[in-house]
């Protein structure tokens, strides 16, 4: 006998209706402060170069050239801002390929927004307000705390991750009793990889933890701040050792933005993945955009820490049966 | 010889790790937004039981172990091995003192086991979850006593020592659930 297939929702209907006022909670919080709701393409004819990042991929017509579904909003919305949008924001649907975990799910809810005028420090002041917002009734958070990259290393480790090279990093790695494969001498990987398996369990529960000044390896599209070393103006946003929240004090040099492009291709080169075509009409805009801060929140991330669920799945009303 | 991407990874799967075969117990994908991916995963390394955690860069490929559990019938031991048959193409596997190690205590000749092949030959067995055994060994029963409140060590045909109401006299026989070690009955023949 052929096993009928489940059609239910993944998530429970409460769980639904909480997702609901969640989304009503968000645009009441914009609308009050004056931020435009923006909606801009899924589709687009060029994806990210991020080498951590990987785009899915499709046609829309028979010529050949493949179109890309985003995997964030922040290239077109950083043109209407350059076009002079002022603050704005979005929810939106975003997608990256092969992501699939607890976490994780290829499918899932962005909100984006810029705020001109503003950098990382401020905005991530605004993201602390938004989240205390959104979660009231919800959980009952301690005061957030707010730690350079630096300081969240010595605070949890004891230890400066700037004076280590990757030998150093493989060493603490070991120490930690973490067997890993494959990493080589990527010391980006290193410090992502104790970053996820020692940082993140480490931080205490109930606690918006703000994490700021990365190292300039990983600026992603973040201004890069010239201090002993340089250190990228971006935040993390982290709840209940999960990610929440990523935001940069937006790089606006279209030259360098250029070169980073350039590095990304050649990493993507380094590591076999195919190479993905530059956004000229962001490298276009950039010499326009005004100086702002703008910040990514994964929406599923924070329902789960709103009501407690160990997987995305219990979040969403279905999920990829694949 | 075939392999798996960590993009494959999931609970059960077999792999091959630093040379011995191994189960997939828990995989967790973990990646920070922007940055490397890494698949965590907890491992059982099926010649020694042990669990171990390990991660991998997401992306790698680990080659496949060639790993089969198949039920078997136990026949006998001729002092070096442990005899199990397929109850099919009636071929026979001896499995050495490693595959049958602590269950031995379980093992009674015409049970059906689940034995773990790799490569062809046996490195672990799993016994049913009831076996019948036979009591040879235990203290005499007490008059009137029936709720099997106290209980009492009985020695098996097994070897295995079990814990039995005090009611359950020598040559009983009594169903014992090997997950767990303990008494679940008595078994009137």
């Amino acid at each position: 006998m052929r096993e009928q297939p489940n059609f239910r929702p993944s998530a429970s209907l409460e769980t639904l209706k909480h997702r609901a006022r969640m989304l009503q909670g968000i645009r009441a919080f914009f609308h009050a402060r004056g931020l435009l709701e923006v909606e801009t393409p899924i589709l687009n004819s060029t994806g990210v170069t991020d080498p951590h990042i990987d785009s899915l991929q499709t046609h829309w017509r028979d010529n050949g050239k493949p179109v890309y579904l985003h995997t964030s909003p922040e290239y077109a919305m950083k043109r209407l801002l350059a076009a002079g949008s002022g603050p704005i924001y979005q929810i939106s649907r975003v997608f990256r390929y092969g992501e699939r975990g607890t976490q994780h799910h290829p499918e899932f809810t962005m909100l984006e927004w810029y705020r001109p005028g503003m950098d990382h420090l401020q905005l991530l002041a605004e993201v602390d307000e938004l989240l205390r917002t959104l979660l009231a009734g919800h959980v009952s958070l301690h005061d957030s705390i707010r730690w350079t990259y630096r300081e969240a290393w010595q605070q949890t480790m004891g230890i400066d991750p700037f004076t280590l090279n990757s030998n150093e990093l493989q060493q603490l790695a070991r120490e930690q009793g973490i067997d890993v494969t494959g990493l080589g001498d990527d010391r980006d990987g290193w410090l992502q990889l104790l970053m996820t398996h020692c940082i993140e369990p480490a931080l205490p529960g109930a606690t918006p933890v703000f994490i700021f000044d990365f190292p300039a390896s990983q600026a992603a599209l973040a201004k890069i701040r010239p201090a002993e070393p340089p250190v990228a103006e971006r935040f993390e946003l982290y709840l209940n050792g999960m990610e929440l929240a990523n935001g940069f004090h937006e790089l606006t040099d279209a030259a360098e933005q250029h070169g980073r492009f350039e590095a990304d291709l050649a990493l993507r080169a380094q590591m076999g993945k195919p190479a993905m075509p530059i956004d000229e009409h962001l490298l276009a805009a950039l010499p326009q955009l005004p100086d702002c801060a703008g910040v990514a929140v994964g929406l599923e991330r924070l329902l789960m820490v709103a009501l407690g669920a160990r997987k995305i799945d219990e979040v969403m009303a279905f999920v990829l049966d694949a | 010889m075939a392999s798996y991407s960590t993009s494959e990874f999931k609970s059960g799967l077999k792999i091959m790790i630093d040379g011995d075969p191994c189960a997939i117990i828990e995989n967790e994908f973990v990646k920070p937004g922007k940055g490397q991916a890494f698949n965590r995963v907890k491992i059982r390394n099926l010649k020694t039981g042990r669990v171990l955690e390990k991660t991998y860069k997401s992306g790698e490929s680990l080659e496949a172990a060639d790993v089969m559990d198949t039920e078997m019938q136990y026949l006998y031991n001729d002092g070096e091995a442990w005899y199990f048959m397929h109850p099919e193409t009636f071929e026979q596997f001896g499995a050495d003192e490693n595959a049958v190690g602590e269950n031995i205590k379980w093992l009674k000749e015409q049970d059906m086991w689940v034995v773990t092949l790799w490569n062809g030959v046996p490195i672990a067995t799993t016994p049913p979850n009831h076996v019948v055994l036979s009591v040879t060994e235990t203290d005499p029963g007490v008059r009137g006593d029936t709720s099997g409140g106290g209980g009492k060590p009985a020695t098996c045909d097994t070897g295995a020592v079990v814990r039995v109401p005090l009611f359950i006299n020598e040559s009983e026989m009594i169903k014992v659930d090997t997950r767990t070690g303990e008494y679940v009955g008595r078994v009137k023949e």
